[in-house]
């Protein structure tokens, strides 16, 4: 029996190929299965953090030229780009916010601000960026959002940071792309889209919940779609498709809580839950009780015998489980309101083991310096992390002036795949394997000089400045508990996500924030002033003191008779000098 | 152009000019004087308007409920102070905290190159107090500073208390859509500059401070306030900056704007504007008005904690609340609105960036007021042509009498005067240990008093220079000099007008005749004196009375002279401390060239 290796890993050191004969799959049967879940977990600074995943797995092949037509559960938009792009995985966020590592810790699924895309294509694929170009156009048009701005100019090719997370045995990045548009703005429009990808719409089940208008009325919004081949079972001798729909969203204790700390599934998203979805297998919401086993810190009503424990981001989380499947959990109303009651005052800010921030340094629009902070707050064990920057053409990079410093000395990289950029092709790219020491901090520094557009390259209100994206650090961090290994177990949705190789540690990815830049502009406000200024004092004035400094005068003779030059010419044959 | 390449058309346009001179300077100093002065009567001049369509004021609600909470706040405040005899670092940090805000703290150190006696400071540690509202879905790449400093005594404790208040009124507002930074900075400008430097990770002033642990990406506009009383009668608006540097007009726009729709009184420069532009008393009034914004915008010193972030291109603007003896009185509530309502700022880029107010409802800008200065600097580039005719046809004339200077009859003097200044610039800071050492002064005393006495000396130089040539003079020697001289002053206060017109535009006015006026063949005492008066030093002393005259508030004569130390000495710390460039210009720029011309006078 072949064991299944994963290579969710961002080391390069931990990806192993995985034997070829796994990928045996069998279709007999349709097989397909949808899961809803919601988690709850009452953040430390009172705020609440509330996490949708919706899962459908089926087990179908799209590939092999055979035409799947039958659809039932997974949506058949998605089905017709895999099996027309051939994708082997699909990875989309939409992201309104940035998550507070320091104060929510870490994320089931992270994302960073704005829209992120990565596409694993299968090894059948010739021409790799146009299937990109023409796969991006047609997301764009799935979920209403502008994917269609991703081009050569911001698209990757992380050589280390963004591996399958299904499964499979190609792990060439040619066939990875990845790209971020941090301007994007996610609102109602990308939501109503990927509510219709659920098997129950908005009708029935948790979606019901997902009213815009409390959605969109919160510290942080992210959704997101998660299409991968996952194994079926523990041998994993036949592979099927998995669509992960996730939806993440922070609700502020200060703004909607107002005098009152008190939560309801009505106040977060004014309705309740009446039933689960019936085409689901399973629907559960969890609350996460870890902190507060005897309520110390908030009241939790109505209450449920069912507990359950789960190991997740390292640390083994308590959850209170409300089954939707069984009606006694809607009691005698018909109607399940949770609610949360505060009773103790807000909290001081976290210290996540591991967290990063980003920021410009600098003044003036001619060079600066972007400073990338990374902290390893781990008292005595040291962890690896892998950095990637991305920066767009037109801020230069002086790669001669990195510089990595964790506790005043110099921390060389283990690993670097720079790929400096084209103007007006291609970005920076950079990724670095570092070892953060225990307990410190690790800054990375790198100058850029910033170019000059052309008039047409500024965006509209170029003023504003312009975006530069999230750096991704992706990292191994060392455990409290043991880590679950066996992907297949039944487990909860929110603790599977990233598949788990080894016990004593976890996989964690940290998106630092975007960076805003300003570049030289033009006064556009006047572009006519400008032109024709510029223009007049050109031809004008300086022509014509160039002109006259560069010009010899002398008096101009008479023009000679016609006599007078006949004879010059005879002179000239002569050879006599002319009068 | 045809006119000057026919030889003949251009000899007759240069006979013109040459022959003409002296009358068209003096009509063209004159009537720059006029343009200036003309540009403070109203009909003159534009009104102001929003240039930036996002900025309508109509979206703001008037009601801020909070201002009895916040002068509470502002008490607590006060007596937290006094306890701690300084910055309640813990007790701000604990408020803030409360209103929901993430804290962070911000350590620095300075050690002043002399002590400053205005405020009593030598060595100053303090501690920057800030919190930062993030806003809801917003991903940290922009924000809005607040700012209030902690001042020692009884000042300004309101304004922290609305500070305060601002952050608890906003924290349950929903709209943001940048991080909102509330700072409370020590030390006034110095924390401030500690607190930018930190923020943008730069170091131009050689200040110890311990790195930032929180940001909210780039900062788009700040404010500061400063208010010492429970009511206010008015408020005021500051935008000079460091090194005469001014925020974008639509920031003064915008809080004229809000004070009329709230129905405040709003005044710039502590004056209102008035009405009766027509009557000599209210142009007379925006006279002043203007006046005051050159003499302040001239001086190149941040004239309030916002004059830092300019550096930073972060529109910035400082507003005071002024109790005077009005009656109509106002709470905070009408106050915060304001700030409130300006808090929804954009990156201001539409408006202009160079203007001068001679009343918040009207400006001049660029184009209006820099020919009152290409005026006066015509007159340079004139006499420049006077005299380079004159020495292009003396060659002529004395084909084989007199040989051409030497390169370095010329360059003699350009050297050793750059060297004065240059001694005028490192002398003072250098040797203030000496000079404590061996004369009975204090440290600021010593530093100003060696300042003067190098400038003085430098005076001494033009027989220094002539044994130091190798012949004597020639009567072509002195005019080279001076149409280099001419040109390179003309250059400089070019250069000068187009970074700070106000200062550009007062050196001009003294400089200029003085350059167009100085040859050997004048009066020696009679000019020396005339010379020395339209100096750079003098023309400092004489902006300290004027400026004095213009606040109405008049000194005499001795207390004059000590300002003027004092002020020598606050735009030395000015350089040292914010990196303020009008003491290197001078010293290293402008002082050099004036005594070339004092060269000319005493050449032989």
């Amino acid at each position: 029996m072949a064991e299944l290796k994963l290579r969710a890993r961002a080391c390069t050191r931990l990806c192993v190929s995985v034997p070829s004969d796994t990928a045996v799959l069998s279709k007999t049967q349709v097989n397909e299965d949808f899961q809803e879940e919601l988690v709850i977990r009452p953040l430390h600074s009172g705020d609440i953090y509330a996490s949708f995943q919706f899962r459908t797995v089926w087990e179908t092949d799209f590939m092999k030229g055979n035409k799947v037509s039958h659809y039932r559960l997974f949506p058949k938009s998605l089905g017709q780009v895999i099996s027309k792009f051939s994708v082997r995985e699909l990875h989309i966020s939409f992201t309104q916010g940035y998550w507070r590592t320091m104060q929510w810790g870490q994320p089931f699924i992270p994302s960073p601000p704005g829209a992120e895309l990565w596409v694993w294509f299968q090894d059948s694929v010739t021409d790799v960026d146009a299937t990109w170009k023409e796969l991006t156009n047609v997301l764009s048009g799935i979920f209403c959002a502008s994917l269609n701005f991703i081009d050569s100019t911001n698209t990757l090719q992380p050589s280390a940071s963004f591996k399958p997370l299904g499964i499979g045995n190609e792990t060439d990045h040619r066939f990875l792309r990845y790209a971020t548009l941090p301007r994007e703005i996610v609102c109602t429009e990308n939501l109503t889209p990927w509510k219709k990808l659920l098997p129950c719409g908005s009708k029935a089940g948790l979606a019901v919940l997902l009213k815009s208008e409390k959605l969109f009325h919160s510290s942080f919004h992210s959704q997101s779609v998660h299409i991968r081949p996952v194994c079926q079972d523990r041998q994993c001798k036949s592979s099927s498709w998995e669509l992960r729909q996730a939806l993440n969203v922070v609700f502020d204790l200060h703004t909607s809580g107002q005098s009152k700390r008190e939560w309801s599934l009505f106040k977060m998203f004014s309705r309740t839950l009446t039933e689960a979805c019936p085409l689901a297998s399973s629907s559960k919401i969890y609350i996460d009780v870890t902190d507060n086993p005897q309520e110390e810190q908030f009241e939790l009503s109505p209450a449920t015998p069912l507990l359950s424990q789960a190991v997740v981001l390292g640390d083994r989380r308590t959850f209170s489980v409300y089954d939707l499947t069984q009606q006694v959990t809607f009691g005698t109303v018909r109607s399940l309101n949770l609610m949360i009651r505060w009773k103790s005052s807000e909290g001081d800010m976290l210290r996540p083991l591991l967290h990063a921030e980003r920021y410009v340094t600098g003044y003036g629009l001619q060079t600066g310096e972007i400073h990338t902070l990374m902290y390893n707050n781990h008292p005595f064990r040291s962890f690896p992390v892998l950095l990637l920057d991305s920066v767009p053409w037109y801020l230069r990079l002086y790669i001669h002036t990195l510089k990595v410093i964790s506790k005043g000395k110099d921390n060389n990289p283990s690993y670097i795949h720079y790929q400096p950029s084209k103007d007006r092709e291609r970005p920076h790219l950079l990724e670095m394997l570092l070892q953060l020491p225990p307990h410190s901090v690790t800054e990375v520094t790198v100058q850029f000089e910033r170019a000059l557009l052309k008039w047409t390259e500024y965006t509209p209100d170029p003023n504003h400045g312009f975006y530069v994206g999230s750096s991704v650090i992706s990292s191994l961090v060392p455990s409290t508990v043991a880590m679950e290994t066996n992907i297949t177990m039944e487990q909860p949705l929110f603790s599977s996500f990233f598949p788990c190789k080894e016990e004593s540690s976890y996989f964690a990815r940290v998106y630092t924030e975007p960076l805003l830049v300003n570049l030289p502009t033009p006064d556009f406000s006047m572009p006519y002033n400008v032109i024709c200024l510029t223009c007049t004092v050109v031809a004008v004035g300086y022509g014509s003191l160039y002109n006259l400094l560069t010009r010899s005068f002398q008096v101009e003779e008479p023009n000679p008779g016609l006599a007078k030059r006949i004879a010059n010419v005879i002179r000239r044959m002569r050879g006599v000098p002319p009068l | 152009m045809g006119l000057l390449s026919d030889p003949n058309r251009r000899q007759a346009l240069i006979n013109l000019l040459t022959r003409l001179n002296a009358p068209i300077c003096f009509v063209c100093y004159f009537a720059g004087v006029a343009w200036f002065m003309g540009l403070a009567f109203e009909p003159f001049t534009l009104r102001t308007y929003m240039s930036e369509n996002a900025m309508g004021s109509t979206m703001v609600e008037e009601r801020f409920p909070a201002g009895e909470r916040a002068l509470a706040t502002g008490r607590e405040f006060a007596a937290h102070k006094k306890k701690v005899g300084g910055m309640p670092v813990d007790w701000l940090v604990k408020t803030m905290q409360a209103r929901g805000l993430e804290v962070f703290t911000q350590s620095f150190s300075r050690t002043l190159p002399f002590p400053d006696e205005n405020t009593e400071r030598y060595v100053v540690k303090g501690t920057n107090v800030y919190g930062i509202l993030r806003a809801p879905r917003a991903p940290r790449t922009e924000a809005l500073v607040l700012s209030a400093p902690c001042t020692p005594g009884d000042n300004n404790n309101q304004a922290v208390g609305l500070l305060l208040g601002l952050a608890h009124y906003f924290r349950n507002q929903v709209y943001w859509a940048k991080d909102i930074i509330f700072l409370v900075n020590e030390h006034d400008l110095i924390g401030m500059q500690a607190w930018l430097e930190g923020y943008h990770h730069t170091n131009v002033t050689g200040m110890d401070w311990s790195p930032l642990q929180g940001r909210g990406g780039s900062i788009q506009a700040a404010l500061s306030l400063e208010l010492s009383s429970d009511v206010v009668t008015s408020l005021d608006i500051v935008l000079e900056g460091l090194n005469g540097q001014l925020p974008n007009l639509d920031l003064a726009n915008l809080f004229y704007a809000f004070c009329q729709k709230i129905g405040v009184l709003c005044t710039i420069q502590g004056k209102l504007q008035r009405s009766d532009w027509d009557s000599a008393s209210g142009y007379n009034h925006a006279v002043q008005t203007m006046m005051l914004m050159v003499m302040k915008q001239a001086s190149g010193r941040p004239w309030g904690d916002h004059g830092l972030f300019l550096r930073y291109h972060i529109e910035a603007a400082t507003v005071k609340g002024v109790n005077s003896f009005r009656h109509y009185k106002t709470d905070l509530n009408a106050y915060s609105p304001i700030t409130a309502g300006i808090y929804r700022l954009t990156r201001l880029h539409q408006s202009y960036f160079f203007y001068l107010l001679p009343s918040l409802s009207h400006f001049v800008s660029i184009g209006y007021y820099m020919p009152a200065f290409g005026l006066l600097a015509v007159i340079l580039l004139l006499r420049a042509l006077d005299l380079w005719v004159q020495l292009s046809a003396q060659p002529s004339r004395t084909e084989d009498g007199v040989s051409n200077p030497g390169v370095l009859s010329v360059l003699t003097p350009l050297v050793i005067s750059h060297l004065t200044g240059a001694a005028l610039y490192m002398l003072p800071v250098r040797f203030q240990e000496v000079a404590v050492e061996h004369f009975p002064v204090s440290e600021t005393e010593a530093v100003v008093l060696t300042a003067i006495a190098v400038y003085t000396a430098g005076l001494a130089l033009p027989h220094n220079t002539h044994r130091l040539l190798s012949g004597e003079g020639t009567e072509m020697g002195w005019r080279v000099l001076k149409l280099v001289a001419l040109l390179y002053l003309a250059v400089l206060l070019g250069c000068t007008a187009v970074i700070n017109f106000s200062l550009g535009f007062i050196l001009a006015l003294t400089l200029v005749p003085a350059a167009a006026y100085v040859t050997p063949h004048v009066p020696k005492a009679l000019s020396a004196f005339f010379l020395v008066a339209l100096s750079p030093a003098c023309t400092l002393l004489f902006s300290v009375f004027f400026f004095q005259e213009l606040q109405e508030m008049p000194v005499s004569f001795q207390d004059g002279w000590l300002l003027y130390l004092s002020v020598i000495a606050q735009g030395m710390l000015d350089h040292y401390l914010y990196g303020s460039l009008v003491f290197p210009l001078v010293a290293l720029l402008v002082y050099p060239c004036w005594l070339l011309f004092w060269n000319i006078l005493f050449w032989k």
